[in-house]
């Protein structure tokens, strides 16, 4: 099962799944029996596939987050949510397509889900804007929050963008101010929010909907305050060192469990989330259940103070 | 004729002494009005001509926006880490210290503005262009807290390029820690006002700079989420004239005001009286008591 989009580090996986192709195929046409060679054959793909994706290098880690058929927001709402209703608008300009939003049921409770949502070909992209949320996206996000808050539903957002859109009419309608916003108020939010980064996590964009009592990582998801290429730009002028500034910029979980910056990583299927969508919304379903339920039980003014006292305890500086 | 001869040497000399130092002149970036630079000093380096608000440092801000002998500089003991041990930090690090002759890139501590009491933070863009890593988000939060604790208002001067990249996603996480110490600011109503100076863009105008309950900006003062290169590069098309400038701004409904650098100083104080309660200035007989 050859796929249209095969990383480059896994071309390696490519050869020996065309040979699996080839070896079917044959044993079709003279009806031999092959079984035993493609047992031996599917086995050392496998073990290949571990290899590789126990070994991922930063950037690497960067394209299986960027993958274009990793699930989205919209698949995990139809494989583990039930009763989704999706609310459009942020009631001042228009609905931004690039955020995706509303009630929806996770095992016996109704929660806020609100995530960023990229297109799966050019004309969905276009219509998603590649998951690149204008103001009134994060405004969108922020109305559906508050409203979460008044029936002290849980909010869950689900992260997966390259960053807030660069772009005139974003500026105009005050893109910073939307993302400010936003960032202070997830901060005073009374009810319980749980933010999960499902793939690119992208700067103040993605920070606009990941201030929360418990955020987590998909196991080749990243979060960054800069996009490796961006970084590369700007401090060597050359964007194509992003295998440098992937490493630099520690972007892993991994990396960012050990700066307390996120709770838990949310373990994938071998090969990424797009080998098997269903293993990996069971691994989402477990972990959000497990959060909402812990958090529902904490008052809400508690709920703000920690969350606030967890923010204040971020950075790394010494006292001279 | 032997004094003739005198008298012309002695004109001579007179001329070298006269003769103005090279550096006493500037020049307007802007319009290229050449005065001598103690007349740009004296109008807050606002050049004459054209009114182009040229750089100003951290220190003469504070200088513009405190009464006398009241500045006292609180958290300055803090130093910027390598948690990410990023390629040449430390040194950018120990270079920016001896270039800036600063710590990091803001200033935060205590002040009176016309005999008020308040906390005040001025960002620094000679200390790599007023980027926010840990420090400056722990310097931030920390007078915030300090307002919230001593009921003293605040007002805090940006200028920035954004998040320190140095130090990766915990640069980012300090749009997230700013703002959670506004937010109980807000929520215990005390007054808070940002100055945004050029340029303000990227994390500091995407959290603290853009939650005032007043918001000025200097004319001209470039101001805006993403930078002009990439947003040039993303729609493939020039941008208008004056785009993301101060006014621009305060046209699309974005800032309170767009106010010169003279008036800086009068009109905090005017907004602060107002939300603090008392809308005429304090009579300096009161300033002792308070």
């Amino acid at each position: 099962m050859a796929n249209a989009y095969t990383l480059d580090f896994e071309k390696p996986l490519l050869e020996l799944e065309r040979q699996i192709d080839e070896l079917k195929r044959v044993g079709e046409e003279r009806d031999i029996d092959v079984a035993e060679e493609l047992k031996a054959l599917q086995a050392k793909l496998e073990s290949l596939r571990e290899d590789l994706y126990r070994n991922l290098t930063p950037m690497q880690r960067v394209s299986v987050a960027r993958h274009p058929k990793r699930p989205y927001t919209l698949d995990y709402l139809g494989s583990i949510f039930t009763d989704f209703v999706e609310l459009h608008g942020d009631r001042l300009y228009r609905d931004d397509l690039a955020i995706v939003g509303g009630w929806a049921r996770l095992g016996g409770t109704s929660v806020m889900v609100i995530g960023h949502q990229k297109g799966r070909d050019t004309r969905e992209n276009i219509k998603r804007n590649f998951g690149m949320p204008h103001p009134e996206g994060y405004r969108k996000a922020l109305r559906l929050m508050k409203l979460a808050a008044r029936f002290q539903a849980p909010v869950v957002t689900l992260i997966d963008t390259p960053g807030a859109y660069p772009g005139l009419g974003a500026e105009e309608r005050g893109q910073s101010e939307a993302l400010a916003t936003n960032i202070l108020e997830m901060a005073m939010l009374p009810t319980p929010i749980i933010t999960v980064v499902i793939g690119e996590g992208g700067s103040g964009g993605a920070l606009a909907l990941g201030v929360a009592d418990r955020v987590l990582m998909f196991e080749n998801s990243v979060y960054s305050v800069i996009s490796p290429e961006g970084c590369a730009a700007i401090l060597w002028k050359d964007a194509s060192q992003r295998e440098r500034a992937a490493f630099a910029l520690k972007l892993t979980g991994a990396d960012l469990q050990s700066f307390k910056v996120i709770d838990e990583i949310v373990p994938e299927p071998v090969g990424g989330a797009h080998q098997d969508p269903d293993a990996a919304g069971e691994a989402l379903r477990e972990a959000l259940i497990r959060h909402v339920a812990e958090l529902k039980k904490v008052r809400p003014e508690k709920l703000v103070r920690r969350r606030g006292e967890k923010y204040a305890g971020m950075g790394v500086y010494s006292e001279a | 004729m032997a004094w003739f001869k005198k008298e012309r040497k002695a004109r001579i000399s007179q001329r070298t002494k006269l003769e103005i130092p090279k550096d006493a002149w500037e020049r307007c970036e802007s319009c290229g009005h050449v005065d001598i630079r103690e007349r740009f000093e004296r109008a807050f380096n606002v050049c004459g001509e054209c009114g182009h608000h040229r750089r100003f440092s951290a220190e003469e801000y504070i200088e513009l926006l405190t009464d006398a002998g009241t500045w006292r500089e609180l958290f300055g003991n803090l130093r910027s880490q390598d948690p990410l041990k990023f390629e040449n930090y430390a040194d950018r690090l120990a270079l920016a210290m001896k270039k800036a002759g600063t710590s990091d890139a803001v200033y935060t501590g205590f002040g009176r503005l016309e005999g008020l009491p308040y906390h005040i933070g001025v960002m620094n863009f000679a200390f790599m262009g007023g980027s926010m890593g840990s420090v400056v988000g722990e310097k931030i939060a920390r007078l915030a807290r300090r307002s919230v604790d001593k009921r003293l208002p605040l007002v805090i001067v940006c200028t920035s390029g954004g998040a320190r990249m140095q130090e990766g996603v915990l640069s980012l996480m300090q749009m997230a820690k700013t703002s959670a110490t506004i937010g109980v600011l807000k929520a215990e109503a005390i007054p808070f006002i940002t100055i945004l100076t050029n340029p303000t863009t990227g994390g500091v105008s995407a959290s603290f700079a853009m939650q005032g309950d007043a918001i000025l900006a200097e004319p001209g003062a470039v101001i805006g989420f993403a930078g002009q290169r990439v947003i040039k590069q993303t729609i493939g098309q020039d941008l208008p004239e004056g785009f993301q400038t101060a006014e621009f701004l305060v046209e699309h409904g974005q800032i309170d005001d767009v106010v010169p650098r003279g008036s800086l100083r009068e009109t905090t104080a005017r907004i602060l009286r107002h939300m603090l309660g008392h809308g005429a200035a304090i009579p300096p007989a009161a300033q002792t008591l308070s």
